[in-house]
């Protein structure tokens, strides 16, 4: 069973591979033709074609590049010529902390209130935090970074606002100051209060919103009756009972939204100048650096397959129901 | 006798349906009566940068302001709700379109043809959405078509593999099992007897895919890999404004507000119509992954 679902996992990963190298290869224009400079002869251009082994036959290409991927090398980047591998190696920390400082938060704050809605459902505090997470929810992430921007920037200064109170929009440290022990701790995490921030307020919306579901679907059935029936305290039924049951879902969520946490990722360090996976995708494929392109795809989905899989692994560890079925 | 389902839609989505209606007749007509060429650029040194509710000196009030080459914001923004709407709308009916029919073929046709699409459905979705439409836009020019025909080639996923549950569903049924014994031919029971059951998800699918099919059109135009100025559109007006963001941040924030009310009203209408129609079968794991 294991071996299965692992075999699976890894057919997807050859079928995700292969659909992104041929979605590359089917772009028009000739990689070699932007390597080159400007006014170079045709011969120059079939030197650097064969250099990147672009004259061989497709199949060929694609084992060749199949072939070094299995060995984790996935080339040069086309603009910087160095090796793909070491760029992503330097540009994932970031958004590792940003993915995994802000899903934390997201189920922290998420789950909890999407049980507050349940367990209050049809009254004000439900209505307002529905009409509250789902306007999150349909604001795209960019546009609450920037309005958070000008909130924390120039409205703190137009209300007058103490310069505590400002929040540095860019980076992840002050440039140019060099800052010791606590201080340094203290820059990073101001920089960091808008990027994690809302990634997590969008993410918390999203999670609300389906927890707040889960749970009302949980709250009817019979043993949550059961439990009442015995005198557990309303603590003790959403504690125990209630938490209990939608930890599956809510594991199964958690793989799920990391396709969420990555496009937010490339938005929130587009807008405040990351040095992250995300905006490395984003430049590359701009400056249709192909190479680059295809490694961070390749990144991005393994980690979803990845994902995908321990949350179908630790299901059953988590609801032992499902060991029979 | 086909039983249609009466659809009532609560009091929160008949509001939004009024406002998305409103938003709609306002893109429409807004650009119609607006004095001047919304797409001009004039007198920038005189009219650029004006905040809201500020009047020009000929007198012209502009109600949003404008912005830095001295456009009126509101007029834009409504011209850009037309390209945004139509791109969400457009997107979205044709993704759902394209689910519906590889998920009802590979229901039908089972074996090879099965696999080889739901395995290419399950590779696509192991991509993370925008990553996939970042790579479509930038392989190919960009602008309106390139956004329309990128959001169906990653959108039809989710509604395949729904379709295909739900046909697969019906097909076990004995009413259709028995239409098979009497000899219906089987295009026919899909089309009579499985799409039918299926259409419920499927409107909950494309009604939610339109606020995402437009928040997704305003993060690539955002990144400029969407629609291409002058053309405005939400996202390209947005980010327009960015680098004005802390001198003259109206630019920014009111194409985000038309956007927010639009997608809001496609989602509230989305929710209610998933309690009434679809109930457990659509659920919003999906619109997780595909936000912007």
């Amino acid at each position: 069973m294991l071996a299965r679902r692992i075999g699976t996992a890894a057919l997807l990963f050859l079928i995700v591979v292969s659909v992104t190298f041929a979605l590359i290869r089917m772009a028009p224009g000739d990689p070699a033709a932007f390597l080159v400079p400007a006014g170079a002869s045709a011969s120059e251009v079939a030197r650097v074609r064969a250099e990147l082994g672009l004259d061989r036959p497709m199949p060929v290409q694609y084992a060749r590049w199949l072939g070094a991927m299995l060995r984790a090398d996935l080339g040069a980047s086309l603009g910087t010529a160095r090796p793909v591998a070491d760029m992503l190696a330097e540009a994932a920390p970031v958004s590792l902390a940003l993915g995994t400082a802000s899903l934390m938060l997201t189920f922290l704050i998420g789950v909890p209130l999407g049980m507050l809605q349940a367990a209050r459902r049809g009254g004000c505090i439900d209505r307002g935090l529905t009409v509250a997470t789902t306007l999150v929810y349909a604001a795209p992430t960019f546009w609450l970074a920037l309005a958070l921007v000008a909130l924390f920037t120039y409205g703190a200064a137009t209300l007058g606002l103490p310069a505590g109170w400002r929040l540095p929009a860019f980076g992840i440290r002050t440039p140019g100051v060099q800052l010791e022990g606590w201080a340094a701790v203290v820059d990073v995490v101001r920089h960091s209060v808008l990027p994690v921030g809302i990634l997590a307020a969008v993410g918390a919306a999203g999670i609300a919103r389906y927890a707040r579901s889960s749970v009302a679907d949980v709250l009817h059935l019979d043993f949550i009756r059961t439990a009442r029936a015995k005198g557990a305290t309303e603590r003790a039924v959403f504690g125990r009972h209630v938490l209990a049951n939608i930890l599956p879902a809510m594991v199964v969520l958690f793989a799920l939204s990391l396709p969420g946490v990555v496009a937010g990722s490339i938005f929130v360090e587009s807008v405040f100048a990351w040095p992250g996976l995300g905006r490395l995708t984003l430049n590359a494929i701009l400056a249709r650096d192909y190479p680059v392109v295809m490694g961070a795809t390749v990144v991005y989905s393994a980690a979803v397959i990845v994902a995908n899989l321990a949350a179908e692994l630790a299901l059953p560890l988590l609801d032992p129901r499902r060991e029979a079925a | 006798m086909r039983v249609r389902p009466r659809i009532v839609l609560d009091r929160g989505a008949r509001w939004s349906a009024l406002v998305l209606a409103a938003m709609v007749v306002a893109c429409v007509s807004v650009p119609w009566f607006a004095a001047g060429d919304p797409l001009a650029i004039g007198d920038v040194l005189g009219l650029r940068l004006l905040p809201p509710l500020a009047s020009d000196h000929t007198g012209q009030l502009h109600l949003l302001g404008t912005d830095r080459f001295g456009r009126d914001l509101f007029v834009r923004m409504m011209l850009a709700g037309r390209v945004s709407l139509a791109v969400g709308i457009v997107g979205s009916v044709l993704a759902a379109g394209l689910g519906t029919l590889v998920g009802s073929i590979a229901a039908w046709r089972g074996g090879w043809l099965d696999r080889v699409l739901m395995a290419l459905a399950d590779a696509l979705l192991s991509i993370p959405r925008l990553v996939l439409l970042l790579v479509c836009a930038a392989l190919w020019e960009p602008g309106l078509t390139t956004v329309v025909v990128v959001l169906v080639a990653t959108g039809w996923m989710g509604v395949a593999r729904m379709i295909r549950a739900e046909v697969l569903g019906v097909t076990s049924q004995p009413y259709v099992q028995s239409a098979v014994a009497l000899g219906v031919p089987s295009w026919r029971v899909l089309w009579r007897h499985a799409l039918p059951n299926a259409l419920g998800p499927a409107i909950v699918a494309t009604t939610l895919g339109v606020g995402n099919a437009i928040l997704l059109e305003s993060g690539l135009s955002f990144l400029g890999m969407g629609i291409q100025p002058p053309q405005p559109s939400w996202g390209n007006m947005i980010a327009g404004g960015r680098d004005l963001i802390v001198t003259a941040p109206w630019v920014a924030i009111a194409p985000g507000v038309a956007l927010v009310i639009t997608v809001l009203a496609a989602t509230l209408i989305g929710d209610s119509l998933r309690d009434r129609l679809a109930g457990e079968r659509v659920t919003g794991r999906r619109d997780l992954a595909d936000r912007a």
